[in-house]
């Protein structure tokens, strides 16, 4: 092999090498960005009722109400949010303990407010 | 040198809870050594003489409910009222914490829920009722329909020597007091001296009862903050349809039972959902029974509670009476 072509092969090569580890960061990015979790609220519910989390993993809740003004609220969970009607509330969550949480609405929303939760299973 | 009396309690709330709500005894301890000798200073001070007197706390009277756990409507709270009125010696006072209505989606029906209670509660023969609202009442519309009807959500007043404070911890919909009111807290304490005994009345608890059921105040712990100088400081408040103590700092809270229906024990492992009703027992989760001192009903179980409050004795003691005519300080 020639100098000449010796030096194709090596700036290939590193080519190589740098596409690939940006491809291995890109994916290392995807795998980073959290979970994101779509819910809704609207007089008296949160849809879904219930979602699992691992300890540890981030994830985002993205929550919109669909009706009126809501809370969206976990003193262990340190969430505390206003869900003004129609706006997506992003709510960034890394549970850090395994058990059972409750998010509750706590903007009063009418009659039936108290059963307005979401269960959250951390395991 | 130090006056006599110092850090002497000569002051008792005494809590008697009626079923329908609570008794409260307010006297001076007329046994306590040198209390007549106080009772004469403050006398002097105030030009009145501290005289005992009682109250009442009811509470979540949620005319207009249509809930399977309350079938009997306002029953409960109109027996409350004739029990009230046979009362002797008669209360001077009656707060009421919170939830005197179920909401209404509709204004005008929420409104004739207003009047209905207004209706009811007007048959009270005692000289002065008092209310906060609860957030059945005023959080859909900010209070508006409330204020229309009883007045202000909070605000402050003085008898015999007790400051008594409503907070409104409902109509910003969230279960907060807020900014404005606890900067207006802030500024009707500091006219006391921290020996001042204080009765705060609400509807949601000040402290974290049991947050997952909105059992709590989130800027509760301001609330406290500003009152934790003051040496005798009563809580009263409704919401959770059961009674409660919780004693903190120098405060001790009191929740009331509801005149519709009550919640478990949170503690239980029960879901938050009303006790269901017993037609074979109609009042017995509101507990109609009535508890006396000295004339107890028989099998009734006590459930007399006493709030001692202390008056710390400062050199320049001046009563309550004293700070609200001239605005002193000692």
């Amino acid at each position: 092999m020639t100098r000449i072509a010796r030096s194709r092969a090596a700036l290939t090569i590193s080519l190589l090498l740098t596409l690939g580890a940006a491809a291995t960061r890109t994916r290392l990015l995807a795998d980073d960005a959290p979970r994101t979790i779509a819910v809704t609220a609207r007089r008296f519910e949160f849809e879904p009722k219930q979602i699992t989390l691992r300890r540890g993993e981030t994830v985002r809740l993205s929550v919109t109400s669909q009706d009126v003004q809501h809370g969206f609220f976990s003193r262990p969970l340190k969430i505390d949010a206003d869900l003004a009607p129609g706006q997506e509330t992003q709510v960034l969550l890394t549970p850090q303990e395994a058990g059972t949480y409750t998010i509750i609405c706590d903007h009063f929303c009418g009659a039936q407010h108290g059963n307005m939760k979401l269960t959250v299973t951390v395991e | 040198m130090d006056h006599p009396l110092d850090r002497r309690r000569f002051l008792r709330i005494a809590s008697a809870s009626l079923g329908f709500g609570a008794l409260y005894r307010v006297a001076p301890l007329a046994a306590a050594p040198g209390a007549a000798r106080t009772l004469d200073l403050l006398g002097k001070k105030n030009g009145e003489r501290p005289a005992p007197f009682s109250f009442v706390q009811l509470s979540d009277t949620h005319v207009g409910s249509e809930s399977p756990a309350n079938p009997q409507g306002t029953r409960a709270f109109e027996q409350a009222v004739a029990r009230i009125n046979a009362l002797a010696p008669k209360p001077e006072l009656v707060l009421v914490t919170g939830d005197l209505t179920h909401d209404s989606e509709n204004a005008a029906e929420h409104a004739d829920r207003m009047r209905a209670f207004r209706r009811i509660a007007g048959g009270l023969t005692v000289p002065m009722v008092r209310c906060v609202p609860g957030e059945h009442d005023a959080g859909l519309d900010g209070g508006s329909l409330f204020r229309d009807a009883f007045g202000e959500t909070s605000y402050a007043f003085d008898h015999r020597g007790i400051h008594f404070i409503a907070l409104d911890n409902v109509s910003r919909g969230k279960p907060v007091v807020g900014p404005e009111q606890l900067s207006w807290l802030h500024k009707d304490l500091a006219r006391f001296p921290t020996t001042a005994p204080i009765v705060v009345f609400t509807h949601r608890p000040l402290f974290d009862l049991r947050p997952d059921w909105e059992w709590f105040t989130g800027d509760g712990d301001q609330v406290m903050a500003a009152l934790s100088p003051y040496e005798n400081v009563t809580v009263l408040y409704g919401h959770i349809h059961r009674e409660d103590v919780h004693a903190e700092g120098n405060a001790t809270h009191y929740a009331a039972r509801s005149l519709a229906w009550a919640f478990p024990d949170p503690t239980s492992g029960a879901p938050k959902k009303p006790v269901p009703f017993d037609p074979k027992s109609p009042f017995a989760n509101l507990g109609l029974r009535l508890v006396r001192e000295g004339n107890r009903t028989a099998g009734a179980r006590p459930g007399v509670e006493e709030i001692e409050l202390r008056l710390a004795e400062q050199n320049n003691l001046v009563g309550m009476q004293q700070f609200l005519k001239t605005g002193e300080t000692p």
